[in-house]
């Protein structure tokens, strides 16, 4: 499932991802990718039995259809209101932090937002950063950044501490090692970890993972986590997690650095309620989690445990691009809840890793043309069947059939000025659309249409036998011996 | 012009001309429309069968008699060192004597973090803290760690022991943070706790005491004589 020929924005910028697979795959890639994964019967079944797993679990917690319309359109509206004012909830979000004594910076791209944290890291002297799970860190590559640095960044997050001792990426954002068997995961364990015999006892392997990174949280001087809502009104960062290495990392190390998009900002506090709700009942079918944190600065004074300091980073990284769109901004009101992808008849055949992106499924085929621009993204928008499941069960109503074909459209239309993403045509064939358009007009014609139908029923014997894809598994397509208007005529 | 004032700039050239309308009557109707007439007894039993189902258990006890039964729950599981924070109502109540007979030593936090770590991570069976309130819908407790009770007390120790007065107990988070106002000053870390940490990572098996407690104890405390 690696990378054929890793190619990816980040190599593009210098920065190879020796012997992993990294962010982006080209396109070629992306069909070898998607071959392989729908030819791995292991892996089908083992999405398929995870997937029907979620979605059970996930209908289970809304038994009350009318409290999940209520919840779900409420959810929509504080969304959509956050990101109308978006520039100023920003501005409020950064001055009570800072009231609060934690220091907020500003990048536009991935190497803006590591340098950031490679230079508070370096003021600290830090060997070690421990972090929570954070799927904006896998789009700016962190751990690869730190690590060129010689600055260790461990995953504390059980599923994430299994793929990056795999050397692997995340296959979803909820639950990143699903695509792994415990005996996969008991191998590695007994081939990784120093002292460890193999045990595929699933309590066993956690206490394993539990004694190892228990160290790594004594020691680590810094602490890394996401953010799943920032509150402007209280300068709050609020972390949803089950395992408490989320707490571990803000808590333990002297500094904890967070790092967020820009768009996960809210209003105010109790916009957070609904929210935090509708996002663990979508993502992982749980009523609440186990742990949410809500943050709003360092240790104080008079306290004697928690950060010294404490910084946020928010990062754009192509968001200010899908917010200009009226249209393209709903992808900013994800919450991240995976529940897509959950849903995704094509993201169940296929993994995560096939996408070769950092944000898998439906929800990854709309963000990652933002961040990687479409030159290099324009075959995903194409990995759907456009069954609107991913739309059905968004808890916050994006409509993600909508806008992939808005993005297959932006992809495949003739190149024009001011385009509203980076890369737009960038799956532009004059060909194509020469044909198309030849197309289009023959059937606006009821003259054309009538003797382009008759001339292709008559000469249906010159029809290619290979068809391009069609034909690689069913039988060519021909033009029927007869029109329906003759057949009609006939019958009449 | 920094990335910050770039990025605003991108964002205020095309951000909407009036934002939206504020949705706070939407969410009060969302939530005035499932609200409960519940007494505190019915709430502490949403609220008791909700963290059951997450795996703590729970004790109702009479304010009275807690530190007595905290005492006979760290004999009964073995804790042979308590971590507490004496300057606490709470705190002043523990009684030295009453836990040695059970072969528990209470230990008072002292100094900073960084002074005790390793006694922390390597020698401390359990901590006890007092809760803020709790979440009846979702079994939830809240928690605000404080100078006096530090926030690894209930994140460390591999057993949390918590104290929880009944009346406390308000039906949603979203009534909690209206209630008593929590936009208009929270603590540097609050926390609303459902359960001993937990994992479903490998083969979607659930497995407890990821990194944070392996158990968690509610000791509920009421006026109204409820029994265990």
């Amino acid at each position: 499932m690696n990378a054929p020929t890793p190619h990816t924005v980040h190599a593009a910028q210098g920065k190879p991802a020796a012997g992993q697979p990294i962010a982006f795959v080209s396109a070629e890639a992306l069909r070898e990718r998607v071959h392989a994964a729908v030819n791995d019967d292991h892996l089908r079944s083992s999405f398929r039995g995870a997937m029907d797993f979620l979605m059970a679990k996930r209908a289970a917690q809304f038994p009350d259809e009318s409290e999940l319309v209520s919840l779900r359109s409420l959810s929509e509206a504080i969304r959509q209101y956050s990101l109308s004012k978006l520039p100023d909830l920003l501005e409020q979000l950064e001055a009570n932090l800072t009231r609060n004594g934690v220091h907020v910076h500003w990048a536009e791209t991935p190497d803006e937002a590591n340098a950031i944290m490679l230079d508070i890291a370096r003021r600290h002297q830090a060997k070690l950063i421990v972090k929570g799970k954070s799927m904006v860190s896998e789009e700016i590559e962190f751990n690869h950044a730190m690590e060129a640095a010689g600055i260790g960044a461990l995953e504390s997050d059980m599923g994430e501490y299994i793929v990056q001792l795999a050397g692997e990426k995340p296959s979803h954002i909820i639950m990143p090692a699903i695509h792994k068997t415990k005996e996969q995961i008991a191998t590695l364990f007994a081939e990784k970890v120093p002292g460890v015999d193999y045990t595929d006892n699933v309590d066993a392997l956690i206490q394993i993972g539990r004694q190892v990174l228990r160290e790594k949280f004594e020691q680590a001087e810094i602490g890394l986590s996401g953010v799943n809502f920032a509150v402007a009104e209280t300068g709050t960062l609020c972390l949803v997690e089950n395992e408490g290495n989320g707490r571990m990392c803000t808590t333990v190390p002297k500094v904890h650095i967070a790092i967020t998009g820009i768009e996960k900002v809210v209003e105010k506090l109790e916009h957070v309620a609904p929210l935090y709700s509708i996002l663990t009942r979508s993502a992982t079918g749980q009523a609440v989690s186990t742990y949410f944190n809500l943050i709003s600065g360092p240790r104080k004074a008079d306290e004697k445990d928690g950060p010294q300091e404490v910084h946020l980073v928010l990062l754009d990284n192509g968001r200010s691009q899908a917010y200009a769109d009226e249209q393209l901004r709903k992808t900013l009101q994800c919450i991240r809840c995976g529940a897509c992808m959950n849903h995704c008849p094509v993201y169940t055949r296929i993994g995560g890793h096939a996408y070769g992106t950092t944000y898998p499924g439906p929800i990854g085929k709309i963000v990652s043309p933002h961040m990687m621009g479409l030159e290099q993204t324009h075959l995903l928008p194409t990995l759907s069947t456009l069954c609107g499941a991913c739309g059905e069960v968004c808890p916050v109503k994006i409509p993600i059939p909508e806008l992939l074909v808005r993005l297959r459209g932006e992809a495949q239309s003739a190149p024009h000025a001011n385009p509203a993403m980076v890369g737009q045509g960038a799956g532009y064939k004059p060909l194509v659309s020469f044909a198309w358009r030849m197309w289009a007009r023959i059937y606006a014609q009821p003259g054309a249409y009538k003797a382009f139908s008759w001339l292709a029923s008559r000469f249906r014997v010159f029809s290619p036998s290979r068809q391009s894809g069609w034909t690689v598994a069913r039988t060519p397509l021909k033009p029927a011996p007869k029109r329906l208007r003759d057949m009609v005529r006939e019958r009449h | 012009m920094s990335a910050r004032d770039r990025i605003l700039a991108k964002l205020r050239a095309n951000a909407p001309q009036s934002p939206l309308p504020v949705p706070t009557s939407q969410l009060d109707a969302h939530y005035a429309a499932r609200k409960r007439q519940e007494s505190t007894l019915d709430r502490l039993a949403r609220f008791r069968t909700g963290i059951e189902s997450f795996h703590a258990d729970v004790h109702v006890t009479l304010e009275e008699s807690w530190p007595e039964l905290l005492a006979r729950l760290c004999a009964e599981k073995g804790v042979s060192s308590l971590l507490y924070g004496a300057a606490t109502p709470a705190g002043e109540r523990l009684d030295a004597a009453a836990f040695a007979a059970g072969g528990t030593t209470l230990r008072p936090w002292a100094g900073q973090v960084e002074d005790i770590k390793a006694d922390l991570f390597h020698k401390v069976d359990a901590g006890f803290t007092q809760a803020r309130g709790a979440i009846a819908e979702t079994g939830t407790l809240i928690l605000w760690p404080s100078p006096a009770e530090p926030r690894t007390l209930s994140l460390v120790p591999p057993i949390h022991f918590v104290l929880l007065d009944a009346a406390t107990i308000h039906p949603t988070f979203f009534d909690a943070l209206r209630a008593e106002n929590w936009a208009g000053g929270l603590p540097t870390n609050a926390l609303l706790i459902s359960g001993p940490s937990k994992t479903a990572d490998i083969q979607q098996t659930l497995a407890y005491g990821a990194h944070g407690p392996k158990e968690l104890i509610v000791l509920v405390t009421t006026r109204e004589g409820a029994t265990q």
